[in-house]
Formats: structure tokens, C-alpha cells, sequence
């Protein structure tokens, strides 16, 4: 569904990608994990340009997400992204916050819009809070509102950086199981994540980066068990 | 009136008056006499009239600018558009140039060379304070614009909305309600800066009280009510602007 091939990006000087192929495959929960400053956010974030990479091609459904001529709108409507910080709409209620896109996009008619909203918030359980603001809501119910923003839009893929890093730890496990349960649903899924709890139960395919590069690419269990490169098993030997 | 004329004649003939007989004298000289009141009313209602023409064409110009500055500034490498590159150095410019002269020497220009054959003083007044606030405005917007998270806007973007229902749903009204009190401020420096229109014969409020010098020799209480006029629309300006203030907070219940 994802094709990267050969993708670069640097800042200024800094190369913090430096030739990243990957295929990301229709249904699949792909986690990607590494020390920080490996290049694990920038290859997230080119995947839907929100950095241009400097080379190197993505083609999503078969378009080439590079080239100037596709309508990058488009496309990033069927590619959700879940922030590190949420980044909710602060001046909106809930409801407003989850059906902006779809009703401005043409997706959705307003009416359709709340409908599905008030859905999704009841699949997360929190449709109580549809008309409150997002300062009224602690770190874990405003993420569990970012993924419905996301999946208020029908996205093929959602991508996560870091979902629960801003998140107090009795917070996590909420967010968590709200992506388990869209797994298990088969929601295609790209994972920037430090929860190695969640990539062993959760990924069908783990990815690990080290200074810009794809260092290894392993099942779950095997990577857990018996990671093939040193500097995971160095990597490993820290976190767990 | 009968007092008023008796008591006149005394202190111009040099008489001894009590102070209460002077204030009195003066005050019905400067607001009463000639049905000098009306004239203030007058000078009131073009000040007013001046200040909204200038602050609606001030706010279009320095929204607009402000737009146009940051969209350039956050243009993806690789897509930059020619258009708003021209217009971007075109503002620049205006920026620049307004924010480099005296809005004094501006509405000289503006009055006496390009609009030296107008007779509508008033509008060519509205017209140069307006230019004049945009850039200022320019730049205060457009400091509110950048203030911003940058996560609103990319959480935007990611969802597929463009730049421009972007900027107007999520980040401009975040940005409004930022620089709310620098713009209020901005509108009261706006107000007050009406009363230099008087240069080029804009007949407001302070042309009025000029006026009134002019026939009566007397300077303190025109000069004095004119102070206390400005006050008070000043303070009802903040009041209002306070009211809307509260009213963009809505979201920050908690």
C-alpha cells in the first residue's frame, strides 16, 4: 500500500535519513522503534509530507505522494496522523474538533458528520464529552479524541508518533487499547513507539532504526527474542 | 444667560470675579454660547465615522498582509509560488515605508500632493490612517499567527484540509484571540491618532475644539473637554473590546 524507496531527508547539514526503502502492506500494524534521534519521527512524517524529504519516492495507493503535481490534500485524507502532543483544535468543542474535516473536505454532510462522530466517541467511551472543550479533558481522553479525529476521515492508514509519550503513565493503557481494538479491526497502522509492550503484543512486523537507516526488520517475537543485529540487541538491552 | 453676560462683562472690564463666576464664564463660552455643543457633537460623530472607516480598512490590509506574509514564509521548498512572492515583496515594502515615516508627514502627503484637489477631508483621513494601522496590524497578526502551535496547523494539514480552511478554522481564530489585547491596543492608538487629521482639514472632534479657540481666545476647556471626550469613547472602546475578549475565552473553561 506504501512504497518508500531510497528516501532521504536532511536538515541543513544533518542527514537524518539516509536511504529508507520500506513496503508497508494493506491491513498490517507496523512498529517502528529505535533510540531517538534515529530518524523513526522524520520517516513518519515524510511518509505524509509533512517533511518533504530531500529525496527518494513514497507512492501511496500506486500516486507518488513526491511529485508537485499530485494533490497532496487528497491524499493525506485517506492517511490519518496521530501527534505526540494531540494537538486537538483548542477554540473548538469535540464534535467540532472531529467533524471539521470530513464536512470541509466534502467527505461527509454535516448531519453525517455528527452521526459518525457521536459513533466513534461511543466506541472510544467518551461521548460524553462531545460538547466539552479540549482543556477540559486529561492526556489520555485527548488522545483517545485525536485517533477518532483520525478515523472520523476513513483513512486507509493512520500513522502514530508516539502516541503515548506526553501521556502520565496511568494514561497509556487507555490510549493503547483504543489502537489494539483498531488493529485487531485491521486498520493499516504505522507505530512510532517507545511501549515495547505494545509492539510485541500488537506489531505484525516490527521495524528498528539507528542513525537515519532501517537497521533491522524482524517479526515480533523473533526481535524480542533473539534480535539479529548487535545494535539492537545493545538497544534492546536498555529499554527492557 | 443673563449671568453669563454680566459676569463677561466684569471680567473684561477687569473687575474682581470669584473663581466659581470664571469657571462659569468660560465652561458657557466654551460649550454653551452659540450653541457651541453641537459642534463638538459634530467633531464627535466624524471622529467616530473616521475611526470605523480606518480600523475596517485597517484590519482588511493587515489581515490580508499578514496572510500573504506567513503563507509565503511556509511555503513547502520546492513549491513556491511566483504570485505570492511578488506580493509578499510588495508588502514588505508597504510595511516598511509606513512603519518608516511620521503619520503626520503621511497625511501631509496624502492631503496636500495626492489628493491635494479632494475636498473630502475626512475620507482622505480614514484612508491614510487606515494604511497606516494595516501595517501595523500586519505585524502584530502576523506575530499571532506564528505564535501558533505549529502542531494546529499540521493537524490540519494531516487531516487533508487545505491551507487556507487551515488557517481560517483553526489558526486565525487561535491567533485573534492571542493578540486581542495588542490589537485593542492598536485601535485606541487608531482613535486618538483621528484627532491629527485636523492638519489636513478633516473636521473632527479637536478641528471643533480648535474652532472654538479660535473664536472665543479661551483654550482650556475645549482643549480640556476635548481630553475628557477622548477618555471616555477610549474607555467605552476598552469596555467593548473586554465584553469580545471574554467571549473568545469561551474555550478555555476548564
Amino acid at each position: 500500500m506504501i512504497y518508500v524507496k531510497d528516501l532521504h531527508k536532511s536538515f541543513g547539514k544533518l542527514e537524518v535519513l539516509r536511504g529508507v526503502s520500506e513496503h508497508i502492506e494493506q491491513g498490517e500494524c507496523v512498529v517502528v522503534i529505535g533510540p531517538s534521534g534515529s530518524g523513526k519521527s522524520t520517516f513518519l512524517r515524510c511518509l505524509n509530507l509533512l517533511e518533504t524529504p530531500t529525496s527518494g519516492e513514497i507512492l501511496f495507493d500506486g500516486v507518488s505522494m513526491t511529485d508537485p503535481k499530485t494533490d497532496i490534500n487528497k491524499m493525506r485524507q485517506k492517511m490519518g496522523m496521530v501527534f505526540q502532543h494531540f494537538n486537538l483544535f483548542p477554540n473548538m468543542t469535540i464534535l467540532k474538533n472531529i467533524t471539521l474535516a470530513p464536512v470541509r473536505t466534502k467527505l461527509m454532510s454535516e448531519a453525517e458528520a455528527k452521526q459518525e462522530a457521536m459513533t466513534l466517541l461511543e466506541r472510544v467511551g467518551l461521548a460524553d464529552k462531545a460538547n466539552a472543550y479540549p482543556a477540559q479533558l486529561s492526556g489520555g481522553q485527548k488522545q483517545r479524541i485525536a485517533i477518532v479525529r483520525s478515523l472520523a476521515m476513513h483513512p486507509e492508514v493512520i500513522l502514530f508518533d508516539e502516541p503515548t509519550s506526553a501521556l502520565d503513565p496511568e494514561m497509556v493503557g487507555e490510549v493503547l487499547d483504543v489502537m489494539r481494538k483498531l488493529a485487531e479491526d485491521g486498520l493499516t497502522m504505522v507505530v512510532v513507539t517507545h511501549e515495547m509492550g505494545f509492539a510485541r503484543e500488537v506489531g505484525d512486523r516490527i521495524l528498528f532504526m539507528e542513525d537515519g537507516v532501517i537497521v533491522e526488520e524482524n517479526t515480533p517475537a523473533e526481535f524480542f527474542a533473539a534480535p539479529q543485529s548487535e545494535r539492537a540487541r545493545s538497544f534492546l538491552a536498555k529499554v527492557l | 444667560m443673563e449671568l453669563y453676560t454680566t459676569w463677561k462683562a466684569l471680567i473684561t472690564a477687569g473687575d474682581p470675579v470669584t473663581a466659581w463666576q470664571k469657571f462659569y464664564v468660560y465652561f458657557y463660552q466654551a460649550f454653551v454660547e452659540a450653541d457651541r455643543w453641537k459642534q463638538y457633537i459634530e467633531g464627535v460623530g466624524r471622529t467616530l465615522y473616521v475611526t470605523a472607516l480606518a480600523l475596517i480598512l485597517g484590519v482588511i490590509l493587515g489581515v490580508l498582509v499578514a496572510v500573504v506574509r506567513t503563507a509565503h514564509d511556509q511555503q513547502r521548498p520546492g513549491h513556491r509560488n511566483p504570485i505570492l512572492g511578488v506580493l509578499n515583496l510588495i508588502f514588505k515594502v508597504y510595511v516598511t515605508v509606513i512603519r518608516g515615516t511620521p503619520m503626520m508627514v503621511q497625511l501631509l502627503i496624502m492631503g496636500f500632493v495626492i489628493f491635494s484637489s479632494s475636498k473630502n477631508f475626512a475620507l482622505v483621513g480614514a484612508l491614510t490612517l487606515g494604511i497606516n494601522s494595516g501595517a501595523y496590524q500586519a505585524e502584530i497578526i502576523r506575530g499571532g499567527l506564528m505564535a501558533v502551535d505549529a502542531g494546529q496547523n499540521e493537524a490540519g494539514r494531516s487531516l487533508g484540509l487545505t491551507y487556507v480552511d487551515t488557517m481560517r478554522f483553526i489558526i486565525i481564530p487561535q491567533a485573534v484571540k492571542a493578540i486581542l489585547p495588542a490589537l485593542g491596543n492598536e485601535f485606541i492608538v487608531l482613535l486618538k491618532d483621528t484627532s491629527l487629521i485636523s492638519v489636513i482639514g478633516g473636521k473632527e472632534l479637536l478641528y471643533a475644539a480648535r474652532a472654538v479657540v479660535s473664536r472665543t481666545y479661551e483654550a482650556m476647556f475645549p482643549f480640556l473637554g476635548t481630553a475628557v471626550i477622548y477618555l471616555v469613547l477610549v474607555m467605552l472602546f476598552t469596555w467593548l473590546l473586554g465584553i469580545f475578549e471574554r467571549r473568545m475565552r469561551a474555550s478555555d473553561l476548564r
